[in-house]
């Protein structure tokens, strides 16, 4: 059940190029959430805004981390508030992560879509069975997250459009061959550009794959019908509502 | 909740003025899980057509500065699903329920209202002549006043319950268009829906929205809103439920100043899911400071009333 809450800022740190990760206290959101779920962030002065859906990076004991990209007037408004400083969220919002803790995985991340994977990996937990992540960003600069996956003993490898780290390339281009140890029972999760999330959808069909989708959106919460993806058996689902995360089978990108 | 907040529009008794508009609220549930429905003065529920309609494609949004834009498409499950699913956890809000008739033809208006006719917990249909974001039908009716008044007196001959028309924006003469539905009989007045806009991606170099031009909402319009619901209310008898860009108490108390006998809220939910519960706290504020009641003070701007 959603609900809206009053957070408090109690950090913000800037990690990569135009990115910043912000960590809140909201013990009730924290406590409600799921990886893969979002919340809609205050981004403005009284209502002087819509909210904007950022997903959950982390959650644990009454804190909640959002990892967001500054692109826009609401996220920089965002990134200029200060610890002590307060803002409304609403959330958890959608439906998170299947979260498969016995089976491998491989997470794909592109750009900030990276953020929502690291809520995957630490409620997947340190499993016997191994945990690939796969990120890709256009630059080293605005890589996010790797050493968080690291700690958590996933197996990291990173890919840059302009090769200034890792390989070169897009993540989906070696994907197969970094999936090659991986068999039928292994489950995908995606999150990021769209076009990476396309790439993902045409992966061999005997792998299980949930896609975490990003759309504009108005309410959140389900009620105005404004973040839309076409459903695979025709007509429109709800990103938030019915999402963000989707099994493949379930819409057409 | 305070007596001083009571009004009337319709021949529908609300406890305060404040409505949610129609296509920000669904059909209540989603609102549901956040705050006690019954504080509101009422629900419009989103556009409701004969059959099921998938809405257009995306993207359907945009935010604009003071506002946003979107072509839903009139999205949702049609009139029977509403009725079998949505209608009875409506009636066990506790508050108003208007519903929102949508239709591409007049006999399509006809049939919702039929359908919605013998239904309990219905106080009133507003009927959305306005709809800017469907290729037939909506603001094809709601631009002219012999097609308005056609749409409002079909409805008005199968109605089991008081109608109100829903008006857009989008005209030369918005008062031509008001007469024309209080002639066809009318109960009540609600405007303004959205101003036709649109947005470029400049990026992409495309319109930013996939079905080009959205409804333009949220405070940017709230001047225009109120001009016309000023110029609506000095030409008809009816009463007016005033809406577009109200997102404060001050916002909500100009609307019944300006002869608004109610108000809605539409995008400002999204701005804060509490707005309307705080624009009914701060009217009630407002009235118990001055000794004054909603309906005391609806259309005291205006030189011809008493007040004055």
């Amino acid at each position: 059940m959603p609900m809206l809450e009053t957070a408090t800022v109690v950090g913000q740190t800037r990690v990569a190029r135009d990115t910043y990760r912000m960590e809140l206290a909201a013990a009730g959101i924290a406590a409600a959430s799921c990886p893969g779920q979002f919340v809609m962030v205050q981004a403005g002065h009284e209502g002087a805004r819509l909210r904007r859906p950022l997903s959950l990076h982390r959650f644990d004991a009454g804190r909640v981390e959002l990892l967001y990209r500054v692109v826009g007037s609401g996220t920089r408004w965002l990134a200029g508030l200060a610890p002590g400083e307060q803002l409304e969220l609403l959330g958890p919002l959608g439906r998170g992560f299947p979260l498969h803790p016995d089976r491998p995985a491989v997470l794909v991340g592109g750009g900030i879509g990276g953020a929502p994977l690291v809520a995957l990996a630490e409620a997947r937990g340190r499993a016997e069975v191994p945990t690939l992540v796969l990120l890709g960003a256009r630059q080293a600069a605005e890589l996010v997250a790797v050493d968080r996956f690291r700690d958590l003993g996933c197996r990291v490898e990173v890919a840059t459009d302009d090769g200034s780290a890792g390989r070169h390339g897009l993540v989906t281009q070696w994907l197969p061959e970094a999936m090659a140890d991986f068999g039928e029972e292994a489950v995908i999760y995606g999150c990021g550009p769209q076009g990476m999330l396309r790439a993902l959808m045409t992966l061999d069909p005997r792998f299980t794959v949930y896609l975490s989708l990003e759309e504009r959106m108005a309410c959140g919460v389900g009620a105005c019908l404004g973040c839309a993806v076409a459903a695979a058996d025709g007509g429109y689902l709800r990103v938030c509502r019915d999402g963000p995360v989707f099994a493949r089978e379930e819409v057409r990108l | 909740m305070s007596e001083r907040l009571r009004t009337r529009v319709a021949g529908i008794e609300l406890a305060n003025p404040v409505l949610v508009a129609s296509g920000t609220f669904g059909y209540g549930r989603e609102y549901g899980e956040l705050f006690p429905l019954y504080r509101l003065g009422g629900i419009v529920t989103k556009g409701t057509t004969l059959r099921p309609r998938a809405g257009n494609p995306p993207p359907r949004l945009a935010e604009t500065p003071a506002g946003m834009l979107n072509a839903i498409g009139l999205q949702n499950p049609g009139v029977d699903h509403f009725i079998e699913n949505d209608l009875p956890y409506l009636r066990q809000s506790g508050t108003r329920i208007i519903v929102n008739v949508a239709g591409h033809s007049l006999e399509e208006y006809q049939a919702v209202a039929s359908r919605l006719a013998g239904e309990e917990g219905i106080a009133a249909l507003e009927v959305n002549i306005s709809c800017p974001n469907v290729a037939q039908g909506g603001m094809t009716f709601g631009t002219d006043p012999t097609e308005a008044a056609r749409v409002i007196a079909a409805v008005k001959e199968v109605a089991g319950q008081p109608v109100i028309a829903k008006l857009t924006p989008n005209v030369t003469d918005i008062v031509a268009i008001a007469r024309a539905v209080e002639g066809a009989g009318a109960d009540a007045i609600s405007l303004i829906n959205t101003l036709l806009g649109m947005e470029v991606d400049i990026e992409r170099r495309r319109p930013l929205l996939a079905n080009v031009f959205g409804g333009l909402s949220g405070p940017a319009i709230r001047p225009v809103a109120l001009r016309m619901v000023w110029q609506v209310v000095g030409a008809v008898g009816l009463p007016v439920i005033g809406l577009g860009g109200i997102a404060t108490w001050q916002d909500a108390l100009a609307f019944i100043l300006a002869g608004a006998s109610a108000v809605q809220v539409g995008t400002a939910i999204f701005m804060d899911p509490e707005a309307p519960l705080k624009i009914i706290e701060g009217l009630d504020r407002y009235l118990e400071a001055h000794r004054e009641s909603v309906t005391n003070l609806v259309g005291a701007a205006r030189p011809e009333h008493p007040a004055q």
